[in-house]
This record gives structure tokens, sequence and C-alpha cells, in this order.
């Protein structure tokens, strides 16, 4: 083992680093608390946890320059810090047995926190008393529907994912006669009526509402109670070449449509939809208020839950505190419509939820293994004290 | 003497706590205490009278004790009655705390020292209040300045002031039972006159006129009535369907006859109004009879309940706490074998007290004992204590009592500053609406606080009596007889002893801290993670970073700083104190700076007092932490040479 190896192994298993990350960590929580007054807890998730260094642009500079570690960067740090101790350093006795599982607990945590970042999906279900749904939406993506509407039995959807839309790759879909190749994607636009912007630059689409809008790229908007509206330019090539160009935008609710070879398509941009093997039904939503006040007591939604097979074919009682867990999504009540009629419920898919649970039985085992450990040890010593 | 004192002391302080619980004078005739314990129905609760009239005094005039213009001291259920039904004199009571300066103006007065007014002295600035408070509405609460939030506040309380006016009679009218008496005789007369209008016949009768006129009296007491005072008629399955009494009244026409209950409440102010004692105290009887049968768990919480707010037992506890307090000074500085265990004892008392309010506050809500800042505020410093007698109990030094008496006397008068926005047992919005996690969750972590500042006064106590006093390097052994201290000469923190295994003051602060740091972070952790798994089970994330959390977060971070500092060796004895010090700034940010968060950062030039205080409070322990930071030399208590 060469010397500066050991000494970075030394520096790396010290616990003054530990104390050094976790003061970091301290600062960078309550900077970030701070921070969120200003900018959002999404923002402040993405930029101060969800990330190595949390980056701030200078008044004048051009580029964002790093001023503080990040949650990954100390996160990282912290596990490295624990994993080397403990390799090297703490030795595996009863004495420190508590502080080996609550260690163990907390790289559990904080794995357990990484992988929720990276793999947690939330989406959003919005249904009205007796409406039955197949999926739920995201509240931060969109998608591009392309839906054949010719059968009026049924409609024929291609969804196009944000991801084809933001890398303005081409789709061809063997269900679709023509290929979509997007222009121009804006992950937050505003929309005008052009007549209200005149002199506006000419507008990108040839079809559609397009030529009547004006389409103006905004930043991304992380605030609480704002919502980014994602545009696209997208062009439609047929067998015989370009069908024209199309602005497609979640702020267009009304859909566009298309006639090619005999067959009606309709164009929208979309809340991304995520469907389930399972079909959800509103059968009653009640709001109960505490008497002679508006405090809500309660809210609660009863729902019915099925199979396409009927295997499952159950009345649930969704309501706060009390979620609907299936098929690795959970339903959560999380609003409703100010009419009372209609329910928001939230819909959470999180294939580490688990870990946490783990981690928190670990850490609190932990803990009172290894203060109870102290405290036989200072009661010891008293009674040797007193009968001194 | 010295082996009686503690029983002296333990007798004084129950025969004090034992008077709380007299009923007061009562000199007037009236069965006051009789009507105090009459259950309402007010914001979702059904409680006595008493607690009307001491919340409502709370929120008009900031305190519940007042003031007749007479010179008289009534009683809150006094108060209430003439405000109810005596408007005429009610309108000449002073309850109404206006402290802006800028908001006198709009009253064309000026500031003296006259704080509170009566609606009389208000009466002719109400339009352009009206008109201030119109242009204040649209601004965010936090965001308004001092003027606005005075006239916002002042606007409230008018508008409680009404509602509590607007409950039980009607103002313009001069007797309202002599009214409800003659609707009674001519109901079937007036009711088939309003039928006869939704048949659309007969627009001319004066018995239609008459009974409109009474629909739009009912009308505006039940739009602006704010008690829910008329019982359900039978016990059926909503026993929460109390009404006001306008729309009981409302009723009358629908059922034939008038409500019994509104009657009774009529007669309670005729009786009133004209001084009739018997009468009034007859209902008071008739009405209390009547809902015991149907009412007799409500009606037993109330009576529990009135007691409860005129015994007030966190104030006693309060008091009790300060004696502690100084007792166990004066025990160091002057009779350190004497004073100690009546401090203790006295300690055990005022915990025994605050004990019992918690345990009946709890049973009078059927929740944990925290369910708001308030009651966490009280929660934090029953810990405290409790941690505090078990200290006392194993060093017998005083230290643990007059940590105890500082601590459990700064939060409950914290409580009691919180508790001016009104009733502290108010209800639960649906989402915290879950006794398993306002258990496990809120009691762990509110415990954590509690003994993070028990840390943080234990070093403070360190730093203080270290840097002023010899006191650290004295002998702390229990057995020790006054006299008998050895002092050592000796610089630094590790201070030798007489006896083998006996330590100095020092070590044994050094120990109560380092424990106590332990048993917060355990707590604090816990809670901590607790609240992730019932943010998982809610709303299906476990961890969202959102202020509250974060707090929680900070906190624990700060404890396992100071234990891994500890181990590492980065700090001694002296380092340990001003940590856990700082223990209480994070504390107090975790607790209300979270709450408070976009008042002083957004609004400069303004503070709200809340936010001072808890400036002033991290100024205060940060001087303590520089005070701690002098080197050892400057320490009396590590002077090198004794005085």
């Amino acid at each position: 083992m060469s010397p500066s190896f050991k000494s970075l192994l030394r520096i790396f298993t010290s616990m003054r680093l530990t104390v050094v990350l976790l003061v970091f960590s301290m600062l960078l929580v309550f900077i970030s608390t701070l921070a969120q007054v200003n900018l959002g807890v999404w923002a402040v998730q993405e930029e101060y946890f969800r990330s190595f260094f949390v980056m701030t642009r200078l008044p004048g500079a051009a580029i964002a320059v790093p001023i503080f570690p990040g949650g990954y960067l100390i996160g990282g740090l912290l596990l490295l810090n624990l994993a080397a101790a403990h390799v090297s350093r703490l030795r595996l006795t009863w004495e420190k047995s508590g502080l080996w599982l609550t260690h163990f607990g907390l790289i559990l945590l904080l794995l357990g926190e990484l992988l929720s970042g990276l793999l947690q999906k939330e989406s959003m279900m919005r249904l009205s008393q007796g409406e039955t749904r197949t999926y739920s939406e995201s509240t931060r993506q969109v998608e591009l529907a392309v839906i054949d509407a010719t059968n009026p039995k049924f409609d024929d959807v291609v969804a196009i994912p944000p991801g084809a839309l933001e890398d303005l790759t081409a789709i061809q879909h063997p269900k679709l006669p023509f290929l979509v190749r997007p222009l121009a994607f804006y992950p937050n636009a505003a929309l005008q009526m052009r007549s209200q912007a005149p002199a506006a630059p000419p507008s990108p689409a040839s079809q559609g509402f397009g030529p009547q809008m004006v389409v103006t790229p905004e930043p991304v908007t992380y605030k609480p109670d704002e919502q980014n509206l994602p545009a696209a330019v997208i062009e439609l090539i047929g067998a015989e070449g370009t069908l024209g160009t199309w602005l497609v935008s979640a702020g267009l609710t009304e859909p566009q449509t298309v006639a090619v070879q005999g067959r009606t398509y309709q164009l929208t941009m979309r809340p991304r939809r995520h469907y389930f093997p399972f079909s959800i039904t509103l059968l009653k939503f009640s709001h109960d208020r505490y008497p002679g006040t508006d405090i809500p007591k309660n809210f609660s939604s009863r729902v019915r839950l099925r199979t396409p097979d009927g295997g499952v074919d159950r009345g649930v009682l969704i309501h706060m505190n009390n979620p609907l867990r299936y098929g690795g999504l959970s339903f959560f009540q999380a609003g409703f419509e100010p009419d009372d009629r209609t329910t928001i419920l939230q819909v959470v898919q999180n294939p580490g939820r688990a870990l946490p649970y783990v981690s928190c039985v670990l850490m609190f085992a932990g803990l009172m293994v290894h203060f109870a450990i102290h405290l036989a040890r200072f009661i010891r010593k008293r009674t040797a004290t007193a009968a001194a | 003497m010295k082996r009686l004192l503690p029983f002296i002391v333990l007798l004084l302080g129950a025969l004090y706590v034992a008077s709380t619980l007299l009923p007061p004078r009562a000199d007037t005739g009236f069965d006051l205490r009789g009507f105090a314990r009459l259950p309402v129905l007010v914001d979702g609760r059904i409680k006595p009278l008493d607690t009307v009239a001491r919340t409502s005094l709370l929120v008009l005039q900031g305190r519940q004790r007042f003031v007749a213009p007479d010179g008289r001291t009534l009683q809150p259920a006094e108060w209430l009655l003439d405000v109810l039904f005596n408007p005429a004199v009610a309108d000449d009571y002073r309850h109404f705390l206006v402290e802006n300066p800028d908001a006198l103006a709009i009253f064309g007065r000026e500031q003296t020292d006259q704080k509170r007014f009566s609606f009389n002295e208000l009466r002719a600035g109400l339009a352009e209040l009206d008109r201030q408070m119109k242009l204040a509405d649209p601004i965010e609460e936090q965001q308004r300045s001092p003027f606005q939030r005075e006239v916002a506040r002042l606007y409230r309380r008018l508008i409680l002031y009404e509602s509590l006016k607007a409950a039980v009679n009607v103002e313009d009218s001069p007797d309202l039972l002599a009214e409800l008496l003659r609707l009674q005789q001519t109901l079937p007369a007036l009711t088939a006159a309003l039928r006869a209008k939704e048949a659309g016949q007969s627009p001319d009768d004066p018995n239609l006129k008459t009974a409109e006129s009474f629909l739009d009296e009912f009308q505006f007491m039940s739009d602006f009535g704010r008690l829910l005072v008329i019982p359900p008629a039978a016990a059926g399955p909503d026993r929460e369907a109390w009404q006001k009494m306008g729309d009981a009244l409302k009723d009358s026409f629908a059922r034939g006859s008038v409500n019994p209950d509104a009657m009774a409440y009529a007669g309670l102010g005729h009786a009133w109004r004209l001084r009739q004692p018997g009468a009034f105290n007859e209902v008071v009887r008739l009405l209390t009879a009547q809902l015991e049968r149907r009412f007799g768990p409500e009606l037993k919480r109330c009576r529990a309940e009135a007691v409860f707010n005129q015994a007030e037992p966190f104030a006693s506890s309060m008091a009790l706490y300060v004696i502690v307090f100084l007792m166990a000074v004066v025990s160091w500085l002057k009779w350190p074998g004497l004073l100690q265990r009546p401090a203790f004892w006295l300690m055990a008392l005022a915990f025994s007290v605050a004990t019992a309010g918690i345990v009946i506050r709890v049973w009078l809500e059927g929740r944990p004992p925290v369910t708001n800042l308030y009651s966490s505020a009280v929660f934090v410093g029953w810990v405290a204590a409790a941690l505090c007698l078990v200290l006392e109990k194993i060093f017998r030094n005083a230290v643990g009592a007059a940590a105890g008496g500082m601590i459990g006397f700064c939060t409950l008068i914290v409580a009691h500053h919180l508790a001016k926005t009104g009733d502290t047992m108010e209800m639960m919005r649906a989402v915290l609406d879950s006794n398993f996690w306002l258990t496990t969750h809120v009691l762990t972590i509110v415990i954590g606080y509690g003994a993070t500042f028990l840390a943080g006064i234990l070093a403070i106590i360190y730093i203080v009596m270290g840097v002023l006093t010899p006191w650290l390097r004295k002998n702390s052994s229990d057995e020790s007889a006054p006299g008998a201290e050895v002092i050592f000469p000796v610089a630094g923190a590790a201070a030798a002893t007489a006896r083998p295994g006996a330590e100095t003051n020092a070590r044994m602060l050094e120990r109560m801290v380092y424990g106590i740091v332990c048993f917060a972070t355990l707590f604090s952790l816990v809670g901590t993670l607790l609240g992730g798994i019932w943010a998982d089970q809610a709303w299906g994330r476990f961890w969202g970073w959102d202020p509250k959390e974060n707090g929680a977060l900070i906190l624990v971070l700060w404890n396992a700083i100071i234990l891994h500092c500890r181990w590492s060796g980065l700090v001694r004895q002296r380092g340990l104190m001003m940590l856990a010090v700082f223990g209480n700034v994070v504390t107090g940010w975790s607790w209300f700076g979270v709450n408070m968060l976009g008042v002083g950062l957004h609004s400069y030039g303004f503070m709200q007092s809340a936010f001072f205080w808890l400036l002033a409070f991290v100024v205060a322990n940060i001087l303590i932490i520089a005070l701690g930071a002098l080197p050892p030399e400057k320490w009396r208590s590590f002077r090198a040479s004794s005085p």
C-alpha cells in the first residue's frame, strides 16, 4: 500500500470528515429551505438535492458556477465515509453493534432516497362521480397523441412520449400512414392569438390552428402554483411528401384534425397518460366538515376496482391516511374539485418504498442498543461510586 | 428544620394549587357558574359558554381579565351575558385592543395610555375601517404592513363581537322574550299567511308583514350569529346537529311551535336585563336539567372544562416553576444542603399540576397531547421537566431543579402567548386527523425538542456558572456537607477530585448533557423517520424536502454532529457545551422558524412579534456561546487561584 493511498484512506475513514459532511448537509438543508420561499419545492429538489453541485449564475457571468456541494455529492461522500470507516476502522464487536445497526440503516435510507428520486413516478387521477378510468395523468410531462377517430365506436391512439419530441427524432408507426417529424420543442411556451400580436414573426406552422397563433418560448417554471405549457412544431410526411406543419401545445384543448387516405386523425398534446391493467370507477366522493365550520373533517372517495377479466371487482374506500394499494401502485386521496363531486387521487409508483421502513427499524434498534449499553455502563459506575 | 422544610414547602405549594380550585366569590345572586357551564357548539366542538367567554375575551382584548367602566372586575361569564343580552351596556365596555397608532388615527384618536376601546368609542370610524379593510383584503396576510395587520385584526374582533351580539338576541328588539311569546300565540295565523303567500294569495294580509319581519330578524341571527346553542331535538344518531338560534326560530313556522330552548335563552336574556336572579337561576336550572337527560356526557365534559378554565393549572404550574428555579439558584449560591430537597418536591408538584392539565385536555379533546403549536409548547416543557426530575433524583444537587424550573416556566409563558389566538382545543384538519400518527410521530418529535432544549439549558448553566463563579470545580458529591467541598486549583476541563469516585460539577454537567443529547438524538431521529412513514402512508412519498420536514432533519443532523464531534475528540467539555447551546437555536428554528418562513424574509421593515422573540432567543443563545468561547483562564471556575 503506497503512503499516499494510506493517507487518502485515513481521510476517508476519519470521523472528522463525517462531522464536516454532516455540517455541510445541515447547511444544505437550511439554505434549501430558505430557497423554497422563492423557488418552490420542485426546483429545490432538482437543484439542491438531486445534483452534485448547487449552481448559480453570478451577475454578469455567462455560465453557472458551483457554489455549494449538492445532495448527491454530500450523500455520496457520506456513504463512502461510512463504508470506509466500517471496513477499516470500526470493528464488529458487541460494544459497537448498535453503531453498526444505525449506520447500516442510514446507508439503506440514503440509498432508498436515491432510488426513490430515480424511480418514483407520481401522477394524478381526476375522476367525477360515475366516471371510469384506466389511466392516470402526469402533472409535469406531456405526450403527443395521434388519434384515429374514423370509427365512431372507438379511438385508435398512438401516443408519442416527451423524450422523442425533445430529441426531435422522426417517428414512424405501423398504425399511422404518415411520418411524424418534430421540428421544434419548447418545454414551456406562451400562446397568443396572432391578431393580438400583429408584429410577431410568421408562424412555423402551415396547417391547423398554427397560422393564427404566435408561440413564444418561456423559461421552465418550478413554482407550485404555475404550470409549464409545452409546445411543439411537427411535420407530417405522407407517402406523397409533406402534409404540412402543425403547432401542438398543451395550451390547446381542442384537437386539430388531419384527413389522410379517407381516415380522420386528431392531433393533441395532452398530459402524459399511464395506463393500468385495471379500471377505477368513482362511486361517490364525500367531503365532511366539522359542524358549524368550514374546516374539512374528512374527505373520501368510494371507488370500484375492476380488472378486465373480472377476477377482481370490489369496492374500496380511499381516504386521508388510507390509500388503495394495488398492482404496485398506490392511490391517495389528494384533493377535490370545488363542486364536491370530483375527486383528485395521487397515483404513486415507487419500487423502493419498503427501504425507509427497514432502515427506520434498523436505526431505532441501533440507537436503542447503543445508548442502552452506555446507560448500563453509567449506572454501573454510579453504583460503584455510591458504594465507595 | 432542614428535615421539615421540604414538607412545609410542599404543603404551601399544595395549598396554593388547591386555592385555584375554589369557585370565585359570587355575590351577584345570579347562578353564573351554572350559566358558564351550559354547552354550545362552536368551531366544530361542544364547549361550555365559559370557554366561549374566555376565548372571546382573549381574542378581543388579549387577556381574560376584564374590568367594567365602574371599576369592577367581571367574571368572564358576566361579561359574556352583557354582550349577549345587554348590548346597550356592552357597547360601552372597553374590550377592543388597538395598539397601532396609525390604526388609532382611523378613529380620530392619538396614542395615549388607553389601549382598549369600547364599541361606542370606535363607532364613528367603522365606515373608514371597512374601507381600509377592503384595501388590505387582496394583500396576502404575510405581505401586509403593520397597519394593515392591525386593521384586519380589529376587523376580525368587531366581527366576533357582532356575532356574539346576534347569537341569542336581536339587538334592536327591546325584549326578545315578549316577542317570542307573541309569536307563539299568533303562530297559526302567521303560518297561514305565509302559506297563502306561497300559494300566491292575499299579499296585503297584516299577518304576512309580521311573519316576514320575524323571519328577517331570525335570518339576521342565523347569518351573523356564531354560537350553535340549540341542541338537536331528539338524541338521534347525530349528536352534533346543533343549530343556531336564528335557524331554530325560523323552523317555528314549519313545526308549529317556538323551540323551547330558544325560548329559554330569550328568558335568560330577559331576566339578566331586568336583574331578576330568581328567574334567571330557574331558567338555568331547567335548561341544565333538560340537557342532562339528552347530553349527559357532553355536559359532564363542559363542567370539567369550566373548572379547568377557572383553575388554570398551567398558570399555577408556571408560578411554581419560577419558585423552583429561584430556590435552586439560591441553593447553589448560599445554602446548598438546605433548599435542594424542597426545590425537588416543589418541582414534582409543578410537574404534577401540569400533568393534570395535560390529562384533562387529552380527555376533553379525545386526542393525544400535542395537536397544535400551543399544546406542543406545553408538552415540550413537560418532557423537559420530567427529564429534570430524573436528573435531580439521580444527582441531587439542584441542577435538575434549576433547569426544570427555567424550561418549565419559559415553555409555559410561550404557550400562554400562543393561546391568545383563541380556543386552543381546535379541530384537526382532515390531513392531520390520525390519532395514531399524532401520537407516534408528533409526540416523539416533540420529546426530541424538549430534550434538546434541556441539553441547551444545562449547557447554559455550565457556561454562566463557570464564567461567573467557581462552582464548576466544586465537588458535586451529593452527601458532601456545605463547606466540606474540596477545591483544587486546576486549569482546564478535567478536574481532579478529592475523594475517589467523586466528581466535580463540571464533569457531572458534562455527563448530563451528553446523556440528554443521546436521548434527544434517539427521539428526534425516530420522530423524523416516523414523520416520513406517515407521509408515505398519507400521500405516497417518504420525504419531500418541505420546510417542516427539513426543520426536523436539521435537528437530527445537529444532534448527530454533537455526538460525532465528541466521539472524534473534536470537542471536549467546553466545546460540547457550546454545541449544546447552539442546539437551542436549531430547535427554535425547527419548532417556530419554519412556520414564519416568508415573514422575516419577505417583508423587511416589519417583524411579527413572534419573529422578534425568536430572533431575540437566537441572539441570546449566540451571546452565551460567545461567553463560553472565552479562554479558560477568564473563567472563574478554571482560574488557577481561587478568590
